[in-house]
């Protein structure tokens, strides 16, 4: 029996008018773990994270070919609504951008606007409970989310992408404008997150994907400037013994 | 690297560093000296105009009485009441004139400001000999003196401000002495009211759908250029613009024939304040497009991230967070609408009217247009009023920006 797959893509292409940016990656996600996407500047992992939740529909001139399938479903299908996706494909952004409210209203937005029709103040303080937020602004719920920390801040970010009960999180460099100790409570929240919800992270930071990842998708350019997926296991085995060489360059240091 | 190539470097060392230095702050000084005397020539220019306003508004006036007042009533001018400026008008008057008084506002009705006027106006027949500027009127005020003395021996002088609560109620009038610029400043908030109403809503609605919606093309970029250039097509072409469309075309809706008005054309407040709106238009687009391009990318990803539809981006986030640059762009619009003239003539303003406008389908007269019939009228007393009327326009204008200054401020409220 075939194993069943969070999120699957069958050569996936993403194209910018005429040039190809990322070619041909055929991934399969693995349900409530954490993969991680690495690789050198510019080889479009973020361009691939984005596509997984049709946020590069607002790229002007951007294109996708190929298959993405949640639960069977083509996400490029043709009847298939982009806020739909993104309702269940939730991102989180590299830099934290909570909205420029209250921290209530910052979770309780999209909520709102996504028809939750449960007790708001009960989603609001479970998603700042899952997001490890709770305790450091349940006394200033209605103050402005702009006064938090950075790290505080993202962590609002990750709680407002709960909230909308989303099945995949998907992370943009959530630690990269962060300080190493705001950098540990999100990889420490990552790890609780993925009880429930499938995380797919891009990084630039080695010792973070190997920290805290169960997979990785080792990304590259080629010839043609076109980034694609090289090797793709589990990252115990991409840090120990990868099988490509140019992975083996990279997770080692000495290139990139 | 080699550190030994850094030795022999090209950069100049020691006094030839600060020789190079100080000729830098030469330079530096003598740009800053240049940007200082432009600010300094905007200062006095502006205070020029300032104060050849306040020059004309304010200053010696001689006049006369043709008729004395004594020969009308007994009561000291400054204490007659109403009943009793009614009582000497209806006596006084021909039996023509004053029915025909009768027939545009009942004598009974009107103020006694108004019945004040018509007394001086008509009865006494004051006739104005001569008026001089304020700086004439403080330097050589003994000359002045004599000359009237000599010139008109039963005229009074009398340093008058032509700028008086009493200016600001008064309607317009044929004699300047009692003319004042209430009308006129009613046809202008009028005007600026209805232009807003009119070119706010779709203006913003346009930059939103150029920006938000609008894929980029050569058709938008098109359109885009043509609003720019727009904004600079000179405001005599708007009004005919407005006298071809609004006044001619729409005719049965401007002079309010569709609503059951029926004795007006099209030549309307609401004609003129749709111009107006017109003519602004490209300016608020302008301003709230940059407003909205001003909103960062990453507050709609954002909101697109937690499944919001482009309309709950727009209406919840870039909207709101665009206000304040909005309504900077109304502002501009305000003062521009406020102060344009050829477009209004172009409309049709009446040059001559007493009564204020009571809707949008009234005849109107707006304060730049009054200035502009009293500075081309050949009588000295009608330039003072007329710089009275500028002051007037200028505080105006302050203090609608004030408000919407403040207006802003409460939308800016920073998270």
């Amino acid at each position: 029996m075939e194993k069943n797959y969070a999120i699957e893509s069958n050569k996936l292409s993403i194209h910018y008018g005429h040039f190809t940016a990322v070619r041909d990656v055929s991934i399969k996600i693995e349900p409530q773990k954490i993969t991680a996407i690495i690789g050198p500047s510019g080889c479009g992992k973020s361009t691939l994270l984005r596509a997984l939740n049709r946020m590069n529909d607002f790229v002007p001139g951007c294109h996708v070919t190929g298959e993405l399938l949640l639960q069977g479903q083509n996400l490029y299908g043709r009847d298939i609504d982009p806020v739909e996706v993104r309702r269940k494909i939730g991102m989180v952004f590299q830099k934290p951008n909570p909205f420029p409210k209250s921290i209530y209203e910052n979770i309780a937005w999209g909520a709102r606007i996504n028809g939750f029709k449960g007790k708001m103040d009960d989603l609001v303080e479970q998603s700042l409970r899952s997001a490890a937020l709770w305790d450091e602004v349940k006394d200033k719920l209605q103050e402005s989310a702009y006064a938090l920390s950075g790290g505080q801040q993202q962590r609002l970010c990750i709680a407002r992408t709960i909230a909308i009960q989303p099945e995949i999180i998907l992370m943009d460099e959530p630690a990269s404008a962060l300080d190493p100790i705001s950098t540990l409570r999100i990889e420490e929240l990552m790890q609780e997150l993925k009880k429930n919800y499938t995380i797919i992270i891009v990084t630039h930071n080695m010792q973070q994907a190997a920290r805290a990842s169960d997979f990785t998708a080792m990304m590259m350019i080629d010839d043609q400037r076109a980034g694609g997926v090289i090797e793709f296991d589990e990252t115990k085995k991409i840090f120990t013994r990868p099988q490509d060489k140019r992975t083996e360059d990279y997770v080692t240091g000495r290139f990139g | 690297m080699n550190k030994n190539m850094n030795t022999n470097n090209h950069y100049p060392q020691g006094q030839d560093f600060r020789h190079v230095l100080n000729a830098r702050y030469r330079v530096a000084t003598v740009w800053q000296t240049l940007f200082l005397s432009a600010l300094l020539i905007a200062i006095i220019s502006l205070m020029a105009l300032i104060y050849n306003v306040v020059d004309g508004a304010f200053g010696y006036i001689a006049y006369e009485y043709k008729n004395d007042p004594s020969e009308f009533t007994s009561t000291p001018l400054a204490e007659l009441t109403q009943e009793e400026l009614a009582a000497i008008l209806k006596e006084n008057l021909s039996s023509g004139a004053y029915k025909k008084l009768n027939n545009e506002q009942p004598v009974a009705e009107r103020s006694q400001a108004d019945l004040f006027t018509l007394f001086m106006e008509r009865l006494v027949q004051l006739d104005t000999k001569g008026t001089w500027s304020m700086t004439d009127s403080l330097m050589n005020g003994e000359e002045i003196r004599a000359e009237v003395a000599k010139k008109y021996p039963k005229a009074q002088l009398e340093f008058r401000s032509w700028l008086t609560p009493q200016f600001l109620v008064t309607p317009m009038s044929s004699k300047a002495e009692f003319a004042g610029v209430r009308t006129a400043v009613l046809g202008s908030l009028w005007l600026v009211g209805i232009a807003i109403l009119f070119a706010l809503p779709i203006g913003t609605g346009a930059a939103i759908y150029l920006q938000e919606y609008a894929p980029k093309n050569w058709f938008t970029s098109i359109i885009q250029t043509n609003i720019n250039n727009l904004a600079g097509v000179p405001s005599i072409v708007y009004g005919m613009l407005g006298l071809a469309i609004f006044v001619r075309v729409l005719e049965p809706l401007t002079s309010g024939a569709l609503f059951g008005v029926t004795d007006s054309n099209g030549r309307t407040i609401l004609s003129a304040g749709l111009t107006m709106g017109v003519l602004v238009l490209p300016l608020i687009i302008i301003n709230a497009q940059e407003a909205i391009k001003a909103v960062p990318d990453s507050l709609r990803q954002a909101a697109y991230g937690v499944g919001a539809t482009r309309w709950q981006t727009v209406w919840y986030h870039v909207l709101p967070n665009s206000l304040p640059g909005i309504l900077t762009g109304s502002i501009l619009a305000l003062s521009r609408a406020l102060g344009e003239t050829a477009p209004l003539i172009v409309v049709g303003a009446s040059t001559f009217i007493s009564l204020d406008p009571s809707g949008p389908f009234s005849k109107f007269t707006a304060l730049p247009i009054q200035i502009y019939q009293w500075t081309t009228r050949a009588q000295s007393e009608f330039h003072a009023i007329a710089a009275g009327a500028i002051i007037v326009l200028l505080v105006l204008l302050l203090s609608l920006n004030a408000t919407a200054v403040l207006l802003r401020n409460r939308f800016q409220r920073r998270w």
